[in-house]
Protein backbone atom coordinates (compact mmCIF):
# COMPACT_ATOMS: atom_id res chain seq x y z
CA UNK A 1 0.00 0.00 0.00
CA UNK A 2 1.26 3.44 -0.80
CA UNK A 3 1.86 6.04 1.87
CA UNK A 4 -1.46 7.86 2.32
CA UNK A 5 0.27 11.21 2.64
CA UNK A 6 -1.65 12.45 5.63
CA UNK A 7 -4.04 10.04 7.32
CA UNK A 8 -6.95 10.94 9.58
CA UNK A 9 -4.77 10.67 12.69
CA UNK A 10 -2.18 13.10 11.33
CA UNK A 11 -4.92 15.46 10.15
CA UNK A 12 -6.46 15.43 13.61
CA UNK A 13 -3.04 15.95 15.19
CA UNK A 14 -2.57 18.95 12.88
CA UNK A 15 -5.83 20.58 13.95
CA UNK A 16 -5.17 19.90 17.64
CA UNK A 17 -1.61 21.16 17.30
CA UNK A 18 -2.88 24.30 15.58
CA UNK A 19 -5.38 24.86 18.40
CA UNK A 20 -2.52 24.54 20.86
CA UNK A 21 -0.22 26.94 19.00
CA UNK A 22 -2.96 29.56 18.45
CA UNK A 23 -3.74 29.35 22.17
CA UNK A 24 -0.11 30.07 23.00
CA UNK A 25 0.50 32.69 20.31
CA UNK A 26 -2.82 34.53 20.60
CA UNK A 27 -1.24 37.72 21.94
CA UNK A 28 1.45 37.70 19.25
CA UNK A 29 -1.15 37.62 16.45
CA UNK A 30 -3.38 40.16 18.16
CA UNK A 31 -0.37 42.44 18.58
CA UNK A 32 0.38 42.24 14.84
CA UNK A 33 -3.28 42.94 14.05
CA UNK A 34 -3.45 45.87 16.46
CA UNK A 35 -0.66 47.57 14.52
CA UNK A 36 -2.36 47.49 11.11
CA UNK A 37 -5.85 46.08 11.63
CA UNK A 38 -8.39 46.00 14.40
CA UNK A 39 -6.70 43.73 16.92
CA UNK A 40 -8.82 40.59 16.95
CA UNK A 41 -6.92 38.08 14.82
CA UNK A 42 -5.33 36.18 17.73
CA UNK A 43 -8.56 35.70 19.64
CA UNK A 44 -10.39 34.74 16.44
CA UNK A 45 -7.86 32.04 15.48
CA UNK A 46 -7.75 30.73 19.05
CA UNK A 47 -11.54 30.51 19.25
CA UNK A 48 -11.90 28.87 15.83
CA UNK A 49 -9.24 26.20 16.17
CA UNK A 50 -10.25 25.36 19.75
CA UNK A 51 -13.74 24.70 18.39
CA UNK A 52 -12.34 22.75 15.42
CA UNK A 53 -10.13 20.58 17.64
CA UNK A 54 -13.18 19.71 19.68
CA UNK A 55 -15.28 19.04 16.59
CA UNK A 56 -12.82 16.63 14.96
CA UNK A 57 -12.71 14.65 18.21
CA UNK A 58 -10.11 12.15 19.25
CA UNK A 59 -11.42 8.92 17.74
CA UNK A 60 -9.75 6.91 14.98
CA UNK A 61 -12.73 6.75 12.67
CA UNK A 62 -13.08 8.81 9.54
CA UNK A 63 -10.68 10.03 6.88
CA UNK A 64 -8.35 13.01 6.57
CA UNK A 65 -10.89 14.46 4.14
CA UNK A 66 -13.60 14.31 6.79
CA UNK A 67 -11.33 15.89 9.38
CA UNK A 68 -10.58 18.76 6.99
CA UNK A 69 -14.23 19.25 6.03
CA UNK A 70 -15.35 19.34 9.66
CA UNK A 71 -12.54 21.75 10.48
CA UNK A 72 -13.57 24.05 7.64
CA UNK A 73 -17.23 24.05 8.61
CA UNK A 74 -16.40 24.71 12.25
CA UNK A 75 -14.13 27.64 11.37
CA UNK A 76 -16.83 29.21 9.20
CA UNK A 77 -19.47 28.87 11.91
CA UNK A 78 -17.36 29.99 14.86
CA UNK A 79 -14.79 32.58 13.77
CA UNK A 80 -16.52 35.35 11.83
CA UNK A 81 -14.50 38.23 10.38
CA UNK A 82 -12.52 37.55 7.23
CA UNK A 83 -10.37 34.79 8.69
CA UNK A 84 -13.37 32.53 9.38
CA UNK A 85 -14.59 32.21 5.79
CA UNK A 86 -11.04 32.27 4.35
CA UNK A 87 -9.44 29.58 6.54
CA UNK A 88 -12.77 27.77 6.59
CA UNK A 89 -12.84 27.57 2.79
CA UNK A 90 -9.22 26.38 2.72
CA UNK A 91 -10.04 23.35 4.87
CA UNK A 92 -13.49 22.69 3.46
CA UNK A 93 -12.27 22.74 -0.14
CA UNK A 94 -9.26 20.57 0.70
CA UNK A 95 -11.52 18.15 2.56
CA UNK A 96 -13.96 17.83 -0.33
CA UNK A 97 -11.11 17.19 -2.76
CA UNK A 98 -9.55 14.55 -0.51
CA UNK A 99 -12.83 12.70 -0.03
CA UNK A 100 -13.04 12.01 -3.73
CA UNK A 101 -9.34 11.26 -4.15
CA UNK A 102 -7.24 8.19 -3.66
CA UNK A 103 -4.48 7.88 -1.13
CA UNK A 104 -1.45 8.80 -3.18
CA UNK A 105 1.14 10.90 -1.36
CA UNK A 106 0.55 13.80 -3.71
CA UNK A 107 -3.18 13.94 -3.02
CA UNK A 108 -2.97 15.94 0.17
CA UNK A 109 -0.75 18.44 -1.64
CA UNK A 110 -3.27 18.83 -4.47
CA UNK A 111 -6.09 19.13 -1.95
CA UNK A 112 -4.37 21.93 -0.06
CA UNK A 113 -3.49 23.55 -3.38
CA UNK A 114 -7.21 23.59 -4.24
CA UNK A 115 -7.96 24.94 -0.76
CA UNK A 116 -5.59 27.85 -1.14
CA UNK A 117 -6.93 28.57 -4.60
CA UNK A 118 -10.44 28.78 -3.08
CA UNK A 119 -9.13 31.31 -0.54
CA UNK A 120 -7.81 33.48 -3.36
CA UNK A 121 -11.11 33.31 -5.23
CA UNK A 122 -13.19 34.13 -2.17
CA UNK A 123 -11.11 37.06 -0.97
CA UNK A 124 -10.17 38.28 -4.43
CA UNK A 125 -6.55 38.60 -3.34
CA UNK A 126 -3.36 37.75 -5.19
CA UNK A 127 0.22 37.10 -4.20
CA UNK A 128 1.83 40.33 -3.02
CA UNK A 129 -1.36 41.89 -1.61
CA UNK A 130 -0.04 41.33 1.94
CA UNK A 131 -2.51 38.67 3.04
CA UNK A 132 -2.43 35.08 4.29
CA UNK A 133 -1.94 34.01 0.66
CA UNK A 134 1.63 35.31 0.77
CA UNK A 135 2.41 32.54 3.26
CA UNK A 136 -0.04 29.90 1.98
CA UNK A 137 0.91 29.97 -1.72
CA UNK A 138 4.66 29.32 -1.23
CA UNK A 139 3.83 26.77 1.46
CA UNK A 140 1.61 24.59 -0.74
CA UNK A 141 4.01 25.02 -3.67
CA UNK A 142 6.84 23.68 -1.49
CA UNK A 143 4.61 20.91 -0.15
CA UNK A 144 3.47 19.65 -3.53
CA UNK A 145 6.96 20.08 -5.00
CA UNK A 146 8.56 17.73 -2.46
CA UNK A 147 5.64 15.30 -2.48
CA UNK A 148 5.72 14.93 -6.26
CA UNK A 149 9.49 14.61 -6.53
CA UNK A 150 10.31 12.48 -3.49
CA UNK A 151 7.00 11.54 -1.89
CA UNK A 152 8.23 12.17 1.64
CA UNK A 153 5.46 13.73 3.68
CA UNK A 154 7.64 14.69 6.65
CA UNK A 155 10.14 16.44 4.42
CA UNK A 156 7.35 18.08 2.43
CA UNK A 157 5.60 19.46 5.52
CA UNK A 158 8.91 20.81 6.80
CA UNK A 159 9.52 22.57 3.47
CA UNK A 160 5.99 24.00 3.59
CA UNK A 161 6.51 25.37 7.09
CA UNK A 162 9.81 27.00 6.11
CA UNK A 163 8.30 28.51 2.96
CA UNK A 164 5.32 29.86 4.92
CA UNK A 165 7.62 31.41 7.54
CA UNK A 166 9.64 33.12 4.83
CA UNK A 167 6.47 34.22 3.05
CA UNK A 168 5.14 35.74 6.26
CA UNK A 169 8.39 37.58 6.87
CA UNK A 170 8.34 38.91 3.30
CA UNK A 171 4.98 40.61 3.92
CA UNK A 172 6.79 43.09 6.18
CA UNK A 173 7.95 45.10 3.18
CA UNK A 174 4.64 44.99 1.35
CA UNK A 175 1.94 47.64 1.10
CA UNK A 176 -1.44 46.06 1.83
CA UNK A 177 -4.00 46.02 -0.98
CA UNK A 178 -6.60 43.79 0.66
CA UNK A 179 -8.19 43.53 4.09
CA UNK A 180 -8.28 46.00 6.94
CA UNK A 181 -4.62 46.99 6.58
CA UNK A 182 -5.21 48.25 3.03
CA UNK A 183 -6.82 51.41 4.44
CA UNK A 184 -3.45 52.46 5.83
CA UNK A 185 -1.82 52.50 2.41
CA UNK A 186 1.94 53.13 2.65
CA UNK A 187 1.75 53.12 6.43
CA UNK A 188 1.07 49.38 6.36
CA UNK A 189 4.64 48.71 5.19
CA UNK A 190 7.05 47.72 7.96
CA UNK A 191 4.50 45.46 9.65
CA UNK A 192 4.12 41.71 9.26
CA UNK A 193 0.67 40.73 8.00
CA UNK A 194 -1.25 39.01 10.81
CA UNK A 195 -2.96 36.59 8.39
CA UNK A 196 0.34 35.53 6.85
CA UNK A 197 1.74 35.12 10.36
CA UNK A 198 -1.14 32.85 11.39
CA UNK A 199 -0.70 30.82 8.19
CA UNK A 200 2.98 30.35 9.05
CA UNK A 201 1.98 29.05 12.50
CA UNK A 202 -0.55 26.74 10.86
CA UNK A 203 2.03 25.16 8.52
CA UNK A 204 4.53 24.90 11.37
CA UNK A 205 1.85 22.94 13.26
CA UNK A 206 1.47 20.69 10.19
CA UNK A 207 5.22 19.94 10.12
CA UNK A 208 5.15 19.12 13.83
CA UNK A 209 2.05 16.92 13.54
CA UNK A 210 3.33 14.97 10.53
CA UNK A 211 6.79 14.54 12.07
CA UNK A 212 5.38 13.21 15.31
CA UNK A 213 2.85 10.92 13.70
CA UNK A 214 5.58 9.31 11.57
CA UNK A 215 7.83 8.83 14.62
CA UNK A 216 5.14 7.11 16.62
CA UNK A 217 4.31 4.86 13.76
CA UNK B 1 -7.71 48.88 31.00
CA UNK B 2 -10.65 49.58 33.26
CA UNK B 3 -13.99 48.36 31.93
CA UNK B 4 -17.24 46.90 33.23
CA UNK B 5 -16.37 43.32 32.43
CA UNK B 6 -16.67 39.80 33.79
CA UNK B 7 -14.84 37.64 31.28
CA UNK B 8 -13.54 38.87 27.90
CA UNK B 9 -14.78 35.61 26.32
CA UNK B 10 -18.32 36.26 27.56
CA UNK B 11 -18.60 39.92 26.52
CA UNK B 12 -21.24 39.43 23.84
CA UNK B 13 -23.42 37.05 25.84
CA UNK B 14 -23.28 39.38 28.84
CA UNK B 15 -24.08 42.42 26.67
CA UNK B 16 -27.06 40.65 25.11
CA UNK B 17 -28.29 39.59 28.55
CA UNK B 18 -28.32 43.25 29.58
CA UNK B 19 -29.98 44.36 26.34
CA UNK B 20 -32.75 41.81 26.93
CA UNK B 21 -33.26 43.09 30.47
CA UNK B 22 -33.77 46.65 29.21
CA UNK B 23 -35.87 46.14 26.09
CA UNK B 24 -39.00 44.02 26.35
CA UNK B 25 -39.90 45.13 22.83
CA UNK B 26 -36.98 43.05 21.52
CA UNK B 27 -36.45 39.30 21.50
CA UNK B 28 -32.85 38.62 22.37
CA UNK B 29 -31.58 35.14 21.58
CA UNK B 30 -28.29 34.91 23.48
CA UNK B 31 -27.73 31.35 22.25
CA UNK B 32 -27.95 32.02 18.49
CA UNK B 33 -26.93 35.66 18.96
CA UNK B 34 -29.71 37.38 17.13
CA UNK B 35 -31.91 40.28 18.18
CA UNK B 36 -35.37 40.48 16.61
CA UNK B 37 -38.60 42.41 17.13
CA UNK B 38 -40.66 40.85 19.91
CA UNK B 39 -43.68 41.47 17.68
CA UNK B 40 -42.64 40.35 14.20
CA UNK B 41 -44.04 42.26 11.24
CA UNK B 42 -45.52 39.74 8.79
CA UNK B 43 -46.02 40.36 5.09
CA UNK B 44 -43.22 42.86 4.64
CA UNK B 45 -39.67 42.65 3.38
CA UNK B 46 -37.43 41.92 6.38
CA UNK B 47 -34.33 44.02 7.00
CA UNK B 48 -31.42 42.16 8.57
CA UNK B 49 -28.16 43.82 9.46
CA UNK B 50 -25.21 43.00 11.62
CA UNK B 51 -21.53 43.35 12.10
CA UNK B 52 -18.98 43.40 14.84
CA UNK B 53 -20.04 44.41 18.33
CA UNK B 54 -18.57 47.56 19.82
CA UNK B 55 -20.50 49.94 17.54
CA UNK B 56 -23.57 50.22 19.77
CA UNK B 57 -26.29 51.29 19.28
CA UNK B 58 -25.56 49.96 15.77
CA UNK B 59 -27.11 47.44 15.01
CA UNK B 60 -29.32 45.95 17.72
CA UNK B 61 -30.35 49.42 18.91
CA UNK B 62 -32.07 50.01 15.57
CA UNK B 63 -34.33 46.95 15.61
CA UNK B 64 -37.99 47.89 15.65
CA UNK B 65 -40.90 49.23 13.57
CA UNK B 66 -39.65 51.52 10.82
CA UNK B 67 -36.13 50.13 10.75
CA UNK B 68 -34.56 46.66 11.19
CA UNK B 69 -36.31 43.36 11.76
CA UNK B 70 -33.20 41.63 13.08
CA UNK B 71 -29.60 42.31 14.00
CA UNK B 72 -26.74 39.80 14.24
CA UNK B 73 -24.00 41.00 16.58
CA UNK B 74 -20.60 39.39 16.04
CA UNK B 75 -17.72 39.30 18.49
CA UNK B 76 -16.17 42.70 19.21
CA UNK B 77 -15.13 44.20 15.84
CA UNK B 78 -15.65 40.80 14.16
CA UNK B 79 -18.47 40.13 11.73
CA UNK B 80 -21.21 37.63 12.61
CA UNK B 81 -20.93 34.09 11.26
CA UNK B 82 -23.24 32.79 8.49
CA UNK B 83 -25.19 30.63 10.98
CA UNK B 84 -26.29 33.75 12.85
CA UNK B 85 -27.46 35.48 9.71
CA UNK B 86 -29.31 32.32 8.64
CA UNK B 87 -31.03 32.21 12.04
CA UNK B 88 -32.06 35.85 11.57
CA UNK B 89 -33.43 35.07 8.10
CA UNK B 90 -35.42 32.12 9.44
CA UNK B 91 -36.80 34.26 12.26
CA UNK B 92 -37.89 37.20 10.11
CA UNK B 93 -38.71 36.04 6.58
CA UNK B 94 -42.44 35.88 6.00
CA UNK B 95 -42.33 35.49 2.22
CA UNK B 96 -41.48 38.79 0.50
CA UNK B 97 -37.74 38.27 1.04
CA UNK B 98 -34.92 39.68 3.12
CA UNK B 99 -32.68 42.69 2.63
CA UNK B 100 -29.16 42.49 4.07
CA UNK B 101 -27.54 45.80 4.99
CA UNK B 102 -23.81 45.08 4.99
CA UNK B 103 -20.91 47.40 5.73
CA UNK B 104 -18.05 47.06 3.28
CA UNK B 105 -15.50 45.19 5.35
CA UNK B 106 -14.05 41.95 3.97
CA UNK B 107 -15.34 39.86 6.88
CA UNK B 108 -18.87 41.25 6.80
CA UNK B 109 -19.07 40.85 3.04
CA UNK B 110 -17.87 37.23 3.05
CA UNK B 111 -20.07 36.06 5.91
CA UNK B 112 -23.23 37.70 4.54
CA UNK B 113 -22.41 36.31 1.07
CA UNK B 114 -22.30 32.81 2.54
CA UNK B 115 -25.57 33.44 4.36
CA UNK B 116 -27.17 34.68 1.13
CA UNK B 117 -26.12 31.45 -0.59
CA UNK B 118 -27.65 29.39 2.21
CA UNK B 119 -30.87 31.44 2.04
CA UNK B 120 -30.98 30.81 -1.72
CA UNK B 121 -30.75 27.06 -1.10
CA UNK B 122 -33.81 27.44 1.15
CA UNK B 123 -35.59 29.43 -1.61
CA UNK B 124 -35.59 32.67 0.38
CA UNK B 125 -35.02 35.71 -1.83
CA UNK B 126 -32.33 38.07 -0.54
CA UNK B 127 -30.79 41.30 -1.75
CA UNK B 128 -27.76 43.03 -0.29
CA UNK B 129 -27.05 46.73 0.06
CA UNK B 130 -23.34 47.27 0.53
CA UNK B 131 -22.66 50.45 2.50
CA UNK B 132 -19.40 52.15 1.48
CA UNK B 133 -19.54 55.82 2.41
CA UNK B 134 -16.13 56.48 3.97
CA UNK B 135 -14.23 58.97 1.80
CA UNK B 136 -11.05 58.51 3.89
CA UNK B 137 -10.34 55.49 1.72
CA UNK B 138 -8.71 56.80 -1.43
CA UNK B 139 -7.51 54.67 -4.31
CA UNK B 140 -10.19 52.15 -3.55
CA UNK B 141 -9.07 49.97 -6.44
CA UNK B 142 -5.89 49.29 -4.45
CA UNK B 143 -7.70 48.58 -1.19
CA UNK B 144 -10.62 46.52 0.02
CA UNK B 145 -12.74 49.50 -1.08
CA UNK B 146 -14.46 52.22 0.89
CA UNK B 147 -15.57 51.26 4.37
CA UNK B 148 -19.15 51.38 5.53
CA UNK B 149 -19.67 53.76 8.45
CA UNK B 150 -22.31 56.36 9.41
CA UNK B 151 -24.42 55.96 6.27
CA UNK B 152 -25.42 52.53 7.58
CA UNK B 153 -27.90 54.25 9.91
CA UNK B 154 -29.35 56.30 7.04
CA UNK B 155 -29.71 53.25 4.78
CA UNK B 156 -31.38 51.25 7.55
CA UNK B 157 -33.76 54.10 8.39
CA UNK B 158 -34.93 54.93 4.87
CA UNK B 159 -35.01 51.40 3.43
CA UNK B 160 -36.70 50.32 6.67
CA UNK B 161 -39.41 52.96 6.27
CA UNK B 162 -40.06 51.87 2.69
CA UNK B 163 -40.26 48.19 3.71
CA UNK B 164 -42.77 49.16 6.39
CA UNK B 165 -45.02 50.53 3.65
CA UNK B 166 -45.07 47.15 1.97
CA UNK B 167 -42.72 47.87 -0.93
CA UNK B 168 -41.28 44.84 -2.74
CA UNK B 169 -37.72 43.61 -2.12
CA UNK B 170 -36.25 45.09 -5.30
CA UNK B 171 -37.57 48.59 -4.48
CA UNK B 172 -36.40 48.45 -0.87
CA UNK B 173 -32.95 47.37 -2.03
CA UNK B 174 -32.89 50.10 -4.66
CA UNK B 175 -33.74 52.71 -2.04
CA UNK B 176 -30.95 51.42 0.20
CA UNK B 177 -28.48 51.76 -2.66
CA UNK B 178 -29.73 55.25 -3.51
CA UNK B 179 -29.21 56.41 0.06
CA UNK B 180 -25.75 54.89 0.11
CA UNK B 181 -24.83 56.49 -3.21
CA UNK B 182 -25.98 59.89 -1.95
CA UNK B 183 -24.06 59.65 1.34
CA UNK B 184 -20.45 60.34 2.28
CA UNK B 185 -18.66 60.17 5.65
CA UNK B 186 -15.34 61.09 7.21
CA UNK B 187 -14.00 60.53 10.74
CA UNK B 188 -11.41 61.93 13.14
CA UNK B 189 -10.09 60.26 16.32
CA UNK B 190 -8.71 62.08 19.34
CA UNK B 191 -7.86 58.80 21.10
CA UNK B 192 -7.74 55.12 20.15
CA UNK B 193 -10.20 52.61 21.55
CA UNK B 194 -9.42 49.60 23.73
CA UNK B 195 -10.94 46.22 22.87
CA UNK B 196 -11.90 44.02 25.86
CA UNK B 197 -9.83 41.12 24.48
CA UNK B 198 -6.54 42.97 24.00
CA UNK B 199 -6.88 45.39 26.90
CA UNK B 200 -4.64 47.89 25.15
CA UNK B 201 -5.40 50.91 22.96
CA UNK B 202 -5.21 50.17 19.22
CA UNK B 203 -2.68 52.96 18.74
CA UNK B 204 -1.16 55.69 20.87
CA UNK B 205 -1.58 59.37 20.23
CA UNK B 206 0.37 62.12 21.94
CA UNK B 207 -1.62 64.88 23.68
CA UNK B 208 -1.33 67.12 20.64
CA UNK B 209 -1.95 64.47 17.97
CA UNK B 210 -5.10 63.27 16.19
CA UNK B 211 -5.70 60.42 13.77
CA UNK B 212 -7.41 61.62 10.61
CA UNK B 213 -9.61 59.41 8.45
CA UNK B 214 -10.14 56.55 10.90
CA UNK B 215 -12.60 53.72 10.41
CA UNK B 216 -14.92 52.45 13.10
CA UNK B 217 -12.69 49.70 14.49
CA UNK B 218 -9.93 51.69 16.06
CA UNK B 219 -7.84 50.83 13.05
CA UNK B 220 -5.39 53.64 12.30
CA UNK B 221 -6.47 56.32 9.85
CA UNK B 222 -4.83 57.69 6.75
CA UNK B 223 -2.63 60.27 8.48
CA UNK B 224 -1.60 61.57 11.87
CA UNK B 225 -1.87 65.30 12.35
CA UNK B 226 -1.64 68.07 14.94
CA UNK B 227 -4.60 68.73 17.22
CA UNK B 228 -6.40 71.95 16.25
CA UNK B 229 -9.39 74.03 17.45
CA UNK B 230 -12.87 72.62 16.78
CA UNK B 231 -13.64 75.02 13.91
CA UNK B 232 -10.55 73.87 12.04
CA UNK B 233 -11.44 70.21 12.54
CA UNK B 234 -15.01 70.92 11.44
CA UNK B 235 -13.57 72.41 8.25
CA UNK B 236 -11.53 69.23 7.66
CA UNK B 237 -14.63 67.05 8.14
CA UNK B 238 -16.85 69.16 5.89
CA UNK B 239 -14.25 69.63 3.18
CA UNK B 240 -13.37 65.92 3.05
CA UNK B 241 -17.03 64.94 2.76
CA UNK B 242 -18.18 67.64 0.32
CA UNK B 243 -15.20 67.19 -2.00
CA UNK B 244 -16.58 63.76 -2.74
CA UNK B 245 -20.32 64.48 -2.73
CA UNK B 246 -22.11 63.64 -5.98
CA UNK B 247 -24.73 66.39 -5.47
CA UNK B 248 -24.45 68.40 -2.28
CA UNK B 249 -25.08 72.03 -3.01
CA UNK B 250 -28.41 71.65 -4.79
CA UNK B 251 -30.03 69.04 -2.52
CA UNK B 252 -31.32 69.42 0.99
CA UNK B 253 -28.89 67.51 3.23
CA UNK B 254 -29.49 65.02 6.00
CA UNK B 255 -26.54 65.48 8.34
CA UNK B 256 -25.34 63.01 10.98
CA UNK B 257 -22.63 64.17 13.37
CA UNK B 258 -21.76 60.94 15.10
CA UNK B 259 -19.73 60.42 18.25
CA UNK B 260 -17.33 57.48 18.40
CA UNK B 261 -18.30 56.53 21.95
CA UNK B 262 -15.82 58.45 24.09
CA UNK B 263 -16.76 62.04 23.24
CA UNK B 264 -19.34 63.78 25.45
CA UNK B 265 -22.44 65.27 23.83
CA UNK B 266 -21.31 68.72 24.92
CA UNK B 267 -18.30 68.44 22.63
CA UNK B 268 -20.42 67.01 19.81
CA UNK B 269 -22.81 69.97 20.01
CA UNK B 270 -19.85 72.34 20.10
CA UNK B 271 -18.36 70.65 17.04
CA UNK B 272 -21.74 70.63 15.28
CA UNK B 273 -21.98 74.40 15.67
CA UNK B 274 -18.76 74.68 13.71
CA UNK B 275 -19.87 72.05 11.17
CA UNK B 276 -23.16 73.90 10.61
CA UNK B 277 -21.34 77.19 10.04
CA UNK B 278 -18.95 75.53 7.60
CA UNK B 279 -21.82 73.87 5.69
CA UNK B 280 -23.64 77.21 5.51
CA UNK B 281 -20.50 78.90 4.26
CA UNK B 282 -20.33 76.34 1.47
CA UNK B 283 -23.97 76.80 0.52
CA UNK B 284 -25.30 73.47 1.77
CA UNK B 285 -28.86 73.63 3.05
CA UNK B 286 -29.32 71.32 5.98
CA UNK B 287 -32.80 69.79 6.05
CA UNK B 288 -32.44 67.29 8.93
CA UNK B 289 -29.80 66.84 11.62
CA UNK B 290 -28.91 64.08 14.02
CA UNK B 291 -26.18 64.55 16.65
CA UNK B 292 -25.13 61.81 19.07
CA UNK B 293 -23.43 58.45 19.52
CA UNK B 294 -24.94 56.16 16.88
CA UNK B 295 -22.12 54.29 15.14
CA UNK B 296 -19.45 54.05 17.80
CA UNK B 297 -16.03 52.55 18.19
CA UNK B 298 -16.09 51.37 21.83
CA UNK B 299 -14.49 54.11 23.94
CA UNK B 300 -12.79 56.03 21.15
CA UNK B 301 -12.94 59.81 21.44
CA UNK B 302 -13.70 61.36 18.09
CA UNK B 303 -16.45 62.08 15.63
CA UNK B 304 -17.58 61.29 12.13
CA UNK B 305 -19.61 63.44 9.78
CA UNK B 306 -22.08 61.92 7.34
CA UNK B 307 -23.86 64.03 4.74
CA UNK B 308 -26.63 62.62 2.55
CA UNK B 309 -27.86 64.65 -0.41
CA UNK B 310 -31.54 63.79 -0.10
CA UNK B 311 -34.45 63.98 -2.55
CA UNK B 312 -38.13 64.46 -1.62
CA UNK B 313 -38.81 60.75 -1.23
CA UNK B 314 -35.77 60.24 0.97
CA UNK B 315 -36.79 63.11 3.28
CA UNK B 316 -40.26 61.64 3.57
CA UNK B 317 -38.85 58.22 4.45
CA UNK B 318 -36.45 59.83 6.93
CA UNK B 319 -39.39 61.55 8.65
CA UNK B 320 -41.53 58.38 8.76
CA UNK B 321 -42.23 56.96 12.23
CA UNK B 322 -39.53 54.84 13.82
CA UNK B 323 -39.66 52.99 17.14
CA UNK B 324 -36.35 51.39 18.05
CA UNK B 325 -34.37 51.58 21.29
CA UNK B 326 -32.05 54.30 19.97
CA UNK B 327 -33.88 55.97 17.10
CA UNK B 328 -37.43 56.94 17.88
CA UNK B 329 -39.76 59.58 16.55
CA UNK B 330 -43.39 60.30 15.62
CA UNK B 331 -44.60 57.25 17.54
Amino acid sequence: MSDPGIDAGAARAWVRGAADVFGRRMDYLTGLDTAIGDGDHGTNMQRGFAAAAEAVGSGDHGTAGEVFTTTGRTLISSVGGASGPLYGSLFRTAGKRLSGAGTEPGDVGSALEDGVEAVGRLGGAREGDKTLLDACLPAVAALTGVLRSRGDVVEAARAAADAAAKGAKDTEDMVARKGRASYMGQRSAGHRDPGAASAALLFEALATAVGESKETG
Amino acid sequence: MKKFLNDPDQVITDTLTGLAAVHAELTVDTERRIVTRARPAPGKVALVSGGGSGHEPLHAGFVGPGMLDAACPGEVFTSPVPDQVSAAVAATDTGPGVLFVVKNYTGDVLNFEMAAELAGEDSVATETVLVNDDVAVRDSTFTAGRRGTGATLLVEKMAGALAERGAPLASVAEMGRRVNDASRSFALALTACTTPASGRPGFTLAEDEIEVGVGIHGEPGRSRERMRPSRDLAAVLVESVLDDMPRAADSPAIVLLNGMGGTPLHELYLLYGDVAAELRRRGVSVARTLVGNYVTSLDMAGASLTVCGADEEMLELWDAPVATPHLRWKV
